[in-house]
């Protein structure tokens, strides 16, 4: 088993040529043959042009990270080749226009654009591709007949059959190229949603009862955007395109605080205009849920690559002290379920809670199984005459009430305030209500999201991660398996529980994997539980890790 | 008619200075809410930061006292979310079209049915009497020692520009016509803007209540606001400041009616 057998390949191509396209119809016909897909892209931040490429790994179990190896290379311009040249090996066969491959050792020259012109246009080169790639997996037939009506029903009948021809003539072309190619189907999998990063969280979120977004648009967080939009009229979710980031965020805590559960998705840079309305959701205890697709900064950074560079943004983020809650999903599974708790949790706590990922999360693709209704949990409260939005109570959480909802009138107050709302600065009403502020972390705590451990439980070494990274991590030390060596990955990054420290001190040697430069987590874990984190596996170059690459640097390590 | 006493709050400390033109929109927004007899739980005040933005501190209805700049975008977002409520977004002039430049503008563009009372002091009050976009040009303050040198900003004249569905201007000393055009601007659907002359008696020594009396006039009962042409000409003119309803646009959609109802309780 640890040895899986995944068939990988790269389709790269520029800007604008359509490898998203190839993309969608293609790990959809392999889905639907009964394949686990993975799929993860890399783009450069340009409408045309430039090189982008797409992974889509083929395996008969699950694979759910970005591996380095290229099986099969499919290359739609000129200069795809030199930027993959690292990943080439003496294994990877090369399909393209003649002149784009004919220095290469493993090449089959292929002119796309010529079998799509006998077809009587250039517009099919991308499904003749999708067609040589279904005849190389040996997909269903009547499969790739479904998934292309589904795909082009809206353009007619003739667009279909055009497409089809173009496939079928690539299907065939395909088959003769006798590639070795040797994954097992599995029916089940038919059965699976073919669903990415940015459509989990959006699901997530409709899950936990969003019914409110604000955003401006960022990469890599408008898919999230987009995705609640397009479900605006099925879910009753309210769209708000906001001129800027610092309206985008007091409309959220503004719907929050009438009684709407509220998003806002955002990446590094917008997340920093919105700041000091997380210190506002922190005073007046109207929550806000924030989904934070990291990218790497600083500024405007690399707008179309991965880092997990934010941690610390959102740790601080906001003037003055006060608590909140940070996720940081590992897989699709848990980026669905981690932004449906993260409306429960802030309803409960009154909170910001965040929902952190990257590009490379947000944009992988995969077949999942299945992702189970989240139960709705709202804490909202009929007011009376009296109501008192601040109420000093033991666990610091106030009975929340809505305007018009109830007899009483609800007062928030960014100033500081009394129980009933009224500014203030009576010294002793002050520290009172920082107190009960801050008991509110003790309620988190109690219902953290623990850490999960994966490998050798009487482990010697250590290895602990977050967010997308884990997952990455997760593979490696499954396929390297090696004895006395674990990891321990953290959906909830912050408030961290106290069994953190039990984790780490049972280890001989704990080592930090992160895509930053600093070392964030460990730099946390050593600020809250003073052990030493200095061992650290960073990367920065705005690209995942693979699970080569991280294999390698785990040998390493031990 | 309800009585004002139901929007009272209870001992509370009035943070305002004696003479100040706040006190005088506090009875008239009090006196507009009792003529239309709102319930106070049925009114929310959203405002920003500044002296002006305490207002609702003294006025019992719902209160959501945010940050410097930014009532429009909350204000929004409770209308959406609960049309039902009767949404007042009310700040100064530093607070509604300096930092909250943006947002006034689009919130115009977006047309909730919301109404935006702005006290035009011209002049930051709370930070101690630093220049506001409307502080008149050549007037000296505690930080342009030397006078304004650059334009003030002419929200109104933006505001028609920007086809705004309600703009008025009044001068809090004329109670009658500041009670009436707050219950129009309930009354009406969509975004209505009042910008409220009102001196701030430390801080700015040339707009005084005098200077406001001199510089003002009450457009006739005839003037037609829904002419939008001659609504920008007097828009334009800052010699003499026309009160009262100046452009009216019934025609324009609100923003609410394309966004889906949700699920309250
Ligand atoms: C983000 C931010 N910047 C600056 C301030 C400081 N500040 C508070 S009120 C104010 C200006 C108030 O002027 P205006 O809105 O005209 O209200 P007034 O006091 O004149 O009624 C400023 C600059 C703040 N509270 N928040
Ligand atoms: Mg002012």
């Amino acid at each position: 088993m640890k040895d899986k057998k995944i068939f990988s390949i790269v389709l790269s191509g520029a800007a604008g040529q359509g490898i998203q396209t190839v993309e969608n119809l293609f790990t959809q016909i392999a889905k639907e043959s009964g394949y686990n897909v993975y799929a993860t892209k890399e783009y450069m931040s340009r409408v045309r042009g430039g090189n982008n490429s797409t992974e889509i790994l083929i395996s008969s179990k699950p694979v759910r990270s970005f591996r380095k190896k290229i099986d099969l290379l499919v290359v739609l311009n000129n200069n795809a080749i030199e930027r993959l040249r690292d990943r080439i090996s003496d294994n990877t066969i090369i399909i393209g226009e003649k002149n784009f491959v004919s220095k290469e050792k493993n090449s089959i020259p292929i002119s796309l654009l010529e079998i799509s012109n006998s077809l009587g246009s250039s517009i099919y080169a991308n499904a003749v591709a999708v067609g040589i790639l279904s005849g190389i997996i040996n997909a269903e037939k009547t499969v790739i007949d479904e998934v292309i009506y589904e795909y082009f029903k809206e353009k007619g009948e003739e667009v279909i059959d055009n497409n089809l021809k173009a496939i079928i003539k690539g299907y065939e072309i395909g088959k003769q190229l006798n590639i070795n190619f040797q994954i097992e189907k599995n029916g089940y999998v038919k059965k699976h949603m073919l669903l990415n990063g940015s459509q989990a969280v959006a699901k997530g979120a409709i899950s936990g009862g969003c019914n409110f977004i604000s955003s401006y648009p960022m990469s890599p967080a408008t898919a999230v955007f987009t995705e609640l939009a397009k479900a605006s009229k099925k879910y009753n979710i309210i769209v708000d395109q906001a001129e800027d980031e610092i309206a985008a965020a007091n409309m959220a805590i503004g719907a929050w605080y009438a009684g709407a559960r509220a998003i806002v998705s955002t990446s590094g840079g917008g997340f920093a205009l919105m700041e000091e309305a997380i210190s506002l959701s922190g005073m007046i205890e109207t929550p806000i849920v924030v989904h934070l697709g990291q990218r790497p900064g600083p500024a405007t950074g690399l707008p179309t690559r991965t880092e997990q560079g934010d941690l610390d943004l959102v740790l601080y983020a906001g003037h003055g002290t006060f608590p909140r809650i940070i996720f940081a999903p590992a897989s699709l599974e848990e980026a669905y379920y981690l932004s449906a708790k993260a409306f429960n949790f802030a309803d409960k706590f009154q909170v910001p809670v965040f929902v952190l990922t990257d590009q490379y999360l947000l944009d992988s693709f995969y077949n999942v199984e299945y992702l189970p209704q989240i139960q709705v949990e709202r804490y909202i409260i009929k007011t009376t005459k009296d109501y008192k939005r601040y109420e000093i109570t033991e666990s610091g959480i106030s009975p929340r009430g809505i305007p018009g909802y109830g007899e009483g009138v609800v007062r928030v107050d960014s100033d500081e305030h009394d129980e009933f709302g009224h500014i203030t600065e009576n010294p002793k009403v002050r520290v009172d209500m920082v107190n009960k502020r801050m008991r509110k972390l003790n309620e988190i705590l109690k219902e953290v999201i623990q850490p999960v451990l994966f490998g050798d439980e009487n482990y010697e070494y250590l290895f602990i991660s977050w967010g997308s990274t884990s997952q990455i991590l997760k593979e490696a030390i499954e396929e390297l398996d090696i004895e006395k060596v674990a990891m321990i990955h953290f959906p909830q990054v912050y408030p961290l529980p106290k069994e953190t420290e039990n984790y780490l001190s049972k280890a001989k040697k704990v080592v930090f994997v992160e895509q930053n430069v600093n070392g964030q987590f460990a730099n946390l874990i050593r600020r809250e539980f003073g052990i030493d984190t200095s061992n650290r596996i960073l990367k920065y170059d705005g690209f995942p890790f693979s699970v080569e690459n991280l294999k390698e640097k785990i040998k390493e390590a031990l | 008619m309800f009585s004002v006493k139901i929007y009272d709050i209870s001992n509370s400390d009035i943070a305002w200075c004696p003479g100040c033109g706040n006190f005088g929109i506090l009875n008239e927004l009090k006196t507009a809410f009792s003529e239309l007899e709102l319930s106070p739980n049925q009114v929310v005040i959203v405002s920003g930061i500044g002296q002006a933005a305490k207002m609702p501190q003294y006025v019992n209805v719902n209160m959501f006292n945010g940050l410097h700049g930014r009532t429009l975008p909350v204000a929004t977002a409770i209308k959406l979310v609960n049309p039902s409520l009767i949404v007042i977004a009310e700040s100064g002039d530093g607070c509604t079209y300096g930092e909250g430049g943006n947002h006034f503008i689009h919130t115009i563009r977006k047309n909730p049915n919301i109404v935006n009372i702005v006290h035009d002091n011209m002049i930051y009050g709370l930070t101690k009497g630093q220049a506001s976009p409307t502080t008149p040009k050549g007037v000296k303050t505690t930080l342009q020692f030397d006078g304004v040198f650059v334009d003030p900003f002419n929200p109104i004249a933006v505001a028609v520009a920007l086809n705004a569905s309600f703009v008025a201007r009044t001068f809090m000393g004329y109670t009658d016509l500041t009670i009436e055009l707050i219950k129009k601007a309930i009354k009406h659907r969509g975004y209505s803007l009042i910008d409220i002359l009102q001196p701030c008696v430390t801080f700015n020594k040339y707009n005084t209540y005098q200077w406001y009396k001199e510089n003002t006039y009450i457009l006739p009962e005839d003037y037609d606001p829904t002419d939008r042409k001659t609504a920008f000409e007097i828009a334009m003119d800052t010699e003499k400041l026309a009160l009262g309803l100046i452009y009216l646009n019934e025609s324009k959609e609100v923003y609410e009616d394309f966004q889906p109802r949700i699920e309250l309780f």
